[in-house]
Parts: structure tokens; sequence; C-alpha cells
């Protein structure tokens, strides 16, 4: 018998997949567990429009379940490296990526800690994080939100946050966050001077829990909302699109 | 047409301390790992290595031979930090420049088509332009008046390459999914050399994929080695995939002076040949 009560984990995952639900025919990259199966819930349900790849190079039409090699059928088209470039520079792209810290204005640090030049720990590098927020829309997951990952300042700003985006005037045009979702709430930047605003608590999460786990000053607006919960049927198709239940583990609750 | 087969000794023959190599491949994908044993039997040192880097830039890390490494990253994939490179960098042994992944295609392009630099909007707004003081922004001469960087070429002396398959000419076919950027790696070059899993006759090469595997023509390379597992422990689909077990063993060297010794005495202080039989034994 399969348990269709949302958790948290299922939460996050809907969140997540609310980031893309008016993109369109894009290419969606999903970096890590939480952000992929989102995406898949997103192309599943409402969004079947997206494009996305098999995390390779092949392009799938359907959203396979985590772990699923994709069958001959499942491929709609080819997507390597140099198409991604590509893709990215034209700007028909929304990736979701992770974030060692990240600021109050969406600046993204996944290079190093500590200094640059003789890093105390030296994480991924900048990897494609400059260029893809500054070409086309971004969203953040953080699975484990607390105030040595929501900084108020990042060690390296890997990716561009609003802030730095604006002071460069049309070179910025194509710069947006468009949410963080991380295992306590829902965030965004819908603030005059573009400072992360909460949008929604996840169930069962006191505001006073994200103020104790944040770095820097969140807006907070007048009466909060809760990050809605999945259907029973959105939980069922949770469940077919994560059988090992990886999003489940990553979650921290 | 010139016959252009030779040992990967041949290749490196001309490889001195001080040079700036590039690495074709990907991570820990298609990488011409059998050049890079080469480099480590020969001993070059003070190297400069551009490279969407794996293994080969986390060995050279290990052995010492590196001074610099220019790339977009450096990941084992199944392993998302390489650990030679990272204990390089926090112990401040190499230098480095890291550019976003999209600046260093732009770089390689830049050098294969002889250009000074290509523009892009990648970087704007970020640290890679603090910590990279070398890089320059340009205005858009037209009415747009754009500002953007300016990603220098990424000029190389020499590069290497690994393809599934070659003719003795040094025509070359990728038989995998992605061809990443091995003819700009080429191109970008003064001299480039091309292993493969298999030299095989022009005709053989030309039925054995379709035309657009022939990503490689013989302009490109002035030497091309038949190097079956060369490059192994990276994958090479169609013929192998990585060698996670291997991998695993390598990385774990990272943290092991002792166990990188072993590592070194039994897979790269030997021949080719002897390395093909340590692994597949």
């Amino acid at each position: 018998m399969i348990n269709h009560e949302a958790s948290r984990a299922d939460v996050c995952a809907l969140a997540v997949a609310e980031c893309f639900r008016d993109d369109g025919e894009i290419m969606v990259s999903a970096m890590g567990t939480t952000p992929s199966l989102g995406a898949r819930l997103a192309k599943a349900t409402f969004a079947p429009d997206l494009l996305m790849t098999d995390g390779y190079n092949l392009l799938l039409r359907r959203a396979l379940p985590l772990g699923e090699e994709p069958a001959d059928e499942d491929v709609e088209g080819w997507m390597p490296f140099g198409s991604v470039f590509e893709t990215l520079w034209w700007g028909r792209r929304h990736v979701m990526m992770g974030a060692s810290q990240i600021d109050q204005f969406g600046n993204q640090n996944i290079a190093c800690i500590g200094s640059w030049e003789t890093p105390k720990a030296q994480l991924l590098g900048v990897r494609g994080a400059p260029g893809n927020t500054i070409n086309h829309v971004t969203s953040y997951w953080v699975p484990n939100h607390n105030a040595r990952v929501l900084v108020p300042k990042v060690d390296m700003a890997s990716g561009v946050g609003y802030d730095r985006a604006a002071a460069l005037g049309s070179g910025g045009r194509f710069h947006e966050i468009r949410r963080v979702v991380t295992n306590l709430g829902v965030f965004d930047f819908n603030t005059p001077d573009r400072r992360m605003r909460l949008a929604s608590l996840h169930p069962g999460v006191q505001l006073q829990e994200v103020l104790d786990n944040t770095g820097f000053e969140l807006a907070i607006p007048e009466g909060v909302g809760t990050t809605p919960v999945p259907t029973p049927e959105m939980v069922g198709v949770l469940r077919e699109l994560d059988p090992q239940g990886y999003a489940q583990k990553e979650v921290v609750v | 047409m010139a016959d252009k087969r030779m040992t990967v000794e041949e290749a490196v023959a001309e490889i001195t301390d001080g040079m700036t190599i590039g690495i074709g491949g990907w991570g820990s994908r298609r990488k011409p790992m059998a050049f890079v044993r080469a480099l480590v039997r020969k001993g070059v040192k003070d190297l400069t290595v551009v490279s969407y880097g794996g293994p080969d830039i986390g060995i050279l890390c290990a052995t010492g031979q590196l001074k610099k490494a220019v790339y977009g990253f450096v990941s084992l994939d199944s392993i998302p930090l390489e650990p030679h490179f990272r204990k390089a960098r926090q112990d401040g042994t190499i230098a480095a420049v890291e550019l976003d992944e999209g600046m260093f295609l732009l770089g390689l392009r830049a050098a294969a088509q002889r250009l000074p630099f290509l523009p892009t909007r990648a970087g704007l707004g970020s640290d890679v332009l603090k910590i990279n003081p070398h890089l320059r922004t340009i205005k858009s001469p037209y009415a747009d008046a754009e500002e953007l960087v300016a990603v220098p070429a990424l000029n190389v002396d020499v590069a290497f390459i690994h393809m599934n398959r070659a003719d003795a000419q040094g025509n070359g076919q990728s038989l995998g999914r992605d061809p990443y950027f091995d003819n700009l790696f080429c191109m970008a070059a003064k001299t480039a050399f091309m292993s493969c899993e298999k030299i095989v006759s022009t005709e053989d090469l030309v039925g054995g994929g379709p035309l657009q595997s022939l990503l490689i023509n013989r302009m490109m390379v002035s030497g091309v080695v038949e190097a079956p597992g060369g490059a192994h422990f990276t994958e090479c689909p169609p013929d192998y995939p990585r060698d996670e077990a291997f991998q695993r063993e390598y990385a774990k060297t990272a943290k092991d002076i002792d166990a990188w010794n072993a590592f070194r005495a039994k897979y790269l202080d030997v021949s080719e040949v002897d390395y093909q039989k340590a692994v597949s034994a």
C-alpha cells in the first residue's frame, strides 16, 4: 500500500516544480536530487512542454523515474555540451543549482570557502554559474537551510545576485532569480530593492525557525502563506518518479 | 599522404618544461590518459594545462609537474571534485585560472579562429573577473554600447586528444554521444596528437559510424597513436565505461601519501603496456 500523505520532501518537490510552471518550451537543467524530482514532476503534470535531458546528452520526451535509464522510445533529441552552451547563451533555459552560500540579493557561491587565492576549502569552482545567471532564469535549492548557507556575504560570487546584476545596467537584462526553495520555505526577490523575501513557509515550519537559521535580514511580508501541499494524486506521481525515495533522504526536517 | 602512426613516447618527445598543454575530453570522460601517463614517465615540469579538467589535471598535480591549471572545472563526474586538484588548491601548490565553463569554450574558439578574444556576457557581475585580473571587458562598437567580457584566446603549444577510431593519416572518429571540444583543442594548438582505441583503414573508419562522427580530420593532428584502453580509467563509450572502482582507488590516494606512492609505483612508473596489464589483472 503506497502512502499518499505528503511529506516535507514532497512539499519541497512541488515547490521546485512550481518554479518551472509557466516556463513553456525551454530547457530545464536541474542539479541535484530534489531539483531533478521537482522538474520531472512539473513535466509529468502541469508543464509538459519543458525540455529535459537524461543528465547527459539525450533530450527525453517523458519524465523518467530518478535513476531509470532511458529507452530508445524515450528520446526526442540530442543535447551535447556544445548545444547546452548555445542554448544557455540563447536564453531558452532555466537552471536550478545548489548553493554552498547564498546572500540576501541571491549572490551564490559554489566555488570555495575562504579566499579564492588560498581557499580553506576548494569546492566545485564556479562551473557554469556566472554564465547561467547572467543569461537566463536561475532558481536555487538548499536542502539544509541554516545561517552558514544563507549568509550576509558570500566568500565568492559564482552566481550573480540582484545587486550586482543591477549595477551592470543593460548587461544584466536577462538576469532573473525566480525562487530559492529550502527545506523550510520558499523565497523570492519581489521586494523594491530586490532583497530576499519569505514567500511561504512549509507546513509545520515556524517563522522563528526560519529567522533563527538565516544569516541576514529577510523581508517578511504580512500574512505569509503556507507552501502548497501536493494532492494525493501528485504524491502518487512523486512516488512513481522517485521509487527509491532519494528525495525523502535528502530533505532535512 | 603521410603515415602519422607513432608511439606515445614519440608523441611526448618534444614536450619540454614550461610548455602549455591542451587536453581534450571532459571531466572523467574520454581523456587522453595514455598521453598523460607518458608525460608522467617523461617527468617534464612546470606545465600549464588547459582542460575541462579531470584526472589529467589531478595526476599532474599529484606528481608535482603542474605549475598552472586553466579550467572550467576539475571533476571526476561521479566524484564531483577532483581530490588531488582540491589538495593542490588548498595547499597552494599550483597557480589557477578558473573560468566559467562557457567562457572556457569561447577561449578555445578564439584560439582556433586566431582571434585575440571573443565577447560574451558570461562572467559579468561575478567574481570570475575579480579572481582573473587579466580579464578585460570591451564595449560594443554598435549603438547598444553594451559592455561585454573579452575572453582571451586559450592558445596552447601542444594538444592531446583521444578518439574511438582513427586512420593512420590522422582522421579521427568519436563514437560516443558527445564530441566535447577536441577539434577545437587541436585547432588551438601549434601541434596536436591523437590517440585512439584502434587504428583502422580509412574505408573502415568512414564505414564505422555516421559521417558526423568524423570529428577530427588529418589537418588537425601531427601524430596518431594506437592506444587500446588509452582513456582508462575515464569512460570511452561505446568501447568501455568509466572504471569506477579504479577511480575510487585513485581518489583515495589524495588523502594518504603512502597510498599515492604505491599507486604511482604500480600504475604510473611503468610502461603503458604494463599499465594496461596491471589494470586488467
